[in-house]
């Protein structure tokens, strides 16, 4: 009884104490913000991550790819059953962007993906990362009118719209030319114009290929460009990665604004290897319909969408005897809580590495460094932040030390009553206990606050300091992520009472042990 | 608890002084009287690095049941060790200690413990409160110590209640509320008498109650020692450095050189 009431009276009278409770108090809570904003990245990320990357992915080492998409597809359905949710095949090629910006031509290097319209999204959210609220619904290769991006600011006019007046500008530019290479006496230029030149794919291949079946047919090798009318016409669709055709940059204000080097509505030129041996470059002309915003920068930078079976005419990846196609990826969806590894391992098995030379992952594996570095930085963190923690024990064990000498004729005290050693133990033990759960609490509570409101927080901390703590053209996200673990924060808690107790061990070992004459003596 | 109080019901507090007063007319010495307390040539020294410093050097010390016995000595006769041998707060080197009969000096410390909670009481020259503690909280230590949450809890209403018995029978009723710290040193004396007397031990010892108080205060304390020992036949060994303080005692025992000069 006398212990929990001199636990409390000690509690409520020894100020110094209060350093002991803070110290958890600021240990406990920059534990639950940071694991609770790591938790947040790390979820973002593989959200993010699993959103683009569907579950399991069969590659072809060979750019030609594996031939048969169907079969395929359907000896991995014999493999894995109903586990299968959705399949779809994509040609994926490296490729050269092209396009004209402000009069100069800028070039990208970006790995081309033809999907199947139909069943891409249905292995992946893709849809979810357009622009256009109507391709987020429904996929089309087919440029809207407009309504792209909406409520995005710094967005151009794009669409038909945007077609229209470039095609206007550009004849009116083509017609000046002209009229002021006349009056300078020049010949004028043949009828078609500077306007997306578009390169003949096979310029200078005057040699019969040595693969009869990979030949492009016939009318496709014409060079499109010039024969559509740009204001009602369009080439075929692609979706580009938002990063390769905009750039985030702050004004004087320190605003940070959306730079868009090309939108929906104008026309960039691809150009990417044949599936002949060896390879040829193949260009075709392509007209952006949407952009591609996954935030995350290494996609957002390098992807290019157009419709598969334009992309496989093109490279000759149909063979024109009895049709089949081939593809370069066959990307699985499997149904909720379906374990990924064990699917994949089933796959192998039934394609072995050494006989096909296929490559079968999981989107995990695809991301394995990425994922794993995140997991390092939140354990590194963790043991950081445990080791303030520890030091905050030995915070403890200083003030307790302190305070055990403080108390020592009173110990002597408790002794010449009765009290027996370890009654006089426990008091300090129970003191330990009740300073970390105080402060644990408390903590926690601050944690918890301040991770509900870090928005909030890290806006004022940036108004104050004028400087931005979460920059948005770095992560890509406008709000910090955050996700409360329940048992993260029950460990922390748990785990820094512990380290109250331990820290409080060795003075209550110290005052049980004062000898009462002694204690008394003290002065 | 219950059976302890009755084995010695002349030491019942509840029903008054008045129902007790036994020792109207005491006798300095009884034969019939038991002996309370004896130690047999103690030895103790303390060693401070290579020297040893003897302290009492085969005490022999008896004090019978309901006397109030004052030891008096110089400063360093050892007197104050001997008190603490006494009530078990330290061991002695050689001899030994018998309490009702019973040899207290080898015992576990568990049982020590509860020799000095409900067998001793304790005042102190510098009265030892708890200066977290009221007055009242203080007188109740004892109490607290001996029992466990649940059964103090139980019995707090009681408790307090003979805590509250205690100060006023030591004059301090005005006083329950205050802090050590706000309390003269003659009231702190009071209350610490109060809380030894709380566990109705059957020996106080007095480690010079009054060295630290000024002549009134002082005799307001011997006053209170006094009439316990007459009416309440409450048995006394009382440590003091002043022989005149120790002549209110039935009998004065000096120790000079850690032995016992005379009696």
């Amino acid at each position: 009884m006398y212990k929990w009431m001199l636990i409390w009276r000690y509690l409520r009278t020894r100020y110094i104490a209060l350093a002991s409770i803070i110290s958890v108090m600021l240990g406990v809570a920059t534990l639950i913000v940071v694991n609770s904003v790591m938790a947040g990245f790390s979820q973002e990320m593989h959200d993010r991550l699993h959103g683009i990357l569907s579950d399991l992915v069969i590659s072809s080492y060979d750019l030609n790819g594996l031939p048969d998409a169907e079969a395929h597809k359907q000896e991995i359905r014999k493999v894995l059953g109903d586990d299968v949710v959705g399949m779809t095949a994509t040609v994926q090629v490296p490729a050269m962007l092209n396009f004209q910006f402000d009069g100069q031509w800028h070039t990208f290097q970006v790995n081309l993906i033809g999907i199947d319209e139909s069943s891409y999204a249905g292995v992946s959210d893709f849809s979810r990362f357009l622009l256009h609220p109507d391709n987020q619904r429904e996929l089309s290769f087919l440029l809207r009118e407009t309504g792209y991006a909406p409520g995005r600011k710094d967005f151009p006019d794009a669409g038909w719209k945007r077609r229209r007046i470039t095609a206007e500008y550009q004849r009116a530019l083509r017609e000046e030319q002209q009229r002021g290479q006349a009056e300078a006496g020049l010949l004028p230029p043949g009828p078609a114009g500077a306007e997306v030149p578009g390169l003949p794919p096979f310029a200078g291949n005057d040699e019969l290929p040595s693969v009869p079946f990979n030949l492009v047919p016939e009318e496709l090798t014409e060079p499109t460009g010039s024969e559509i009318d740009p204001a009602t016409e369009q080439f075929t669709g692609i979706i580009l990665g938002i990063a390769i055709c905009s750039l985030k940059s702050r004004d004087g204000d320190g605003e940070v604004h959306d730079y868009y080097l090309c939108a929906p509505g104008d026309d960039v030129q691809v150009t990417f290897p044949n599936s002949g041996r060896p390879p040829r470059a193949v260009s075709d002309t392509f007209t952006v319909v949407d952009l591609y915003e996954s935030k995350m920068s290494e996609y957002d930078s390098s992807f290019a969408f157009v419709p598969l079976a334009h992309l496989q005419r093109l490279r000759g990846m149909i063979d024109q005897q009895s049709g089949v196609s081939s593809v370069t990826s066959v990307q699985i969806k499997l149904r909720e809580g379906a374990d990924l590894n064990a699917a994949r391992d089933a796959l192998q098995a039934r394609f072995p590495a050494l006989q096909f030379g296929y490559r079968i992952q999981t989107w995990m594996d695809m991301q394995g460094p990425l994922l794993s570095a995140v997991q390092l930085e939140t354990t590194i963190l963790n043991i950081l932040l445990f080791l303030i923690i520890a030091v905050a024990g030995f915070g403890i064990l200083a003030t307790f030390f302190m305070i055990v000498v403080e108390k020592t004729r009173d110990i002597g005290v408790l002794k010449s009553l009765g009290a027996p050693s370890r009654g006089v133990m426990s008091i300090f033990l129970g003191y330990g206990l009740a300073l970390g759960v105080v402060g644990a609490g408390i903590g926690t509570v601050l944690g918890l606050l301040f991770v509900d409101n870090i928005n909030l927080i890290a806006d004022w901390v940036s108004a104050v300091t004028g400087r931005e703590i979460f920059d948005p053209t770095i992560y890509y996200f406008q709000q910090i992520p955050v996700i409360v673990n329940p048992l993260t924060v029950v460990l922390v808690s748990v785990g820094s009472v512990l380290i109250a107790v331990l820290a409080s061990v060795l003075p209550a070992r110290k005052a049980a042990r004062l000898h009462p004459v002694e204690a008394l003596r003290y002065e | 608890m219950s059976n302890v109080q009755h084995q010695r019901p002349q030491l019942e507090l509840q029903q008054g002084p008045a129902a007790h007063i036994s020792f109207e007319n005491p006798e300095p010495i009884e034969t019939d009287r038991k002996v309370l307390l004896e130690a047999r040539s103690l030895v103790k020294c303390y060693r401070k690095d290579q020297v040893t410093i003897p302290v009492l050097q085969g005490t022999d010390f008896s004090v019978q049941e309901g006397e109030f016995q004052a030891i008096v000595g110089q400063s360093g006769s050892g007197k104050s060790t001997l008190l603490h041998l006494l009530g078990t707060l330290d061991k002695p080197d050689e001899g030994e200690i018998h309490f009702e009969g019973n040899r207290i000096d080898n015992l576990p410390a568990r049982s020590q413990d509860i020799l000095r909670n409900r067998y001793f009481g304790m005042i102190f020259q510098f009265y030892h409160l708890l200066p977290e503690l009221t007055a009242v909280e203080n007188v109740l230590t004892p109490v607290m110590i001996q029992h466990s949450m649940l059964k103090y809890w139980a019995n707090r209403g009681h408790h307090r209640r003979r805590a509250l018995e205690l100060l006023e029978l030591v004059g301090l009723s005005h006083r329950l509320k205050h802090r050590p710290r706000e309390m003269s040193g003659g009231e702190m004396q009071r209350v610490a008498i109060a809380r030894a007397l709380i566990s109705q031990p059957r020996l106080l010892l007095a480690d010079e109650p009054t060295g630290n108080l000024d002549e009134e205060a002082g005799a307001e304390i011997l006053a209170i020692l006094r009439s316990l020992n007459q009416q309440q036949g409450l048995t006394i060994v009382m440590v003091t450095h002043d022989s005149h303080i120790a002549r209110q005692a039935d009998r004065v025992v000096r120790l000079a050189a850690g032995r016992v000069a005379s009696d």
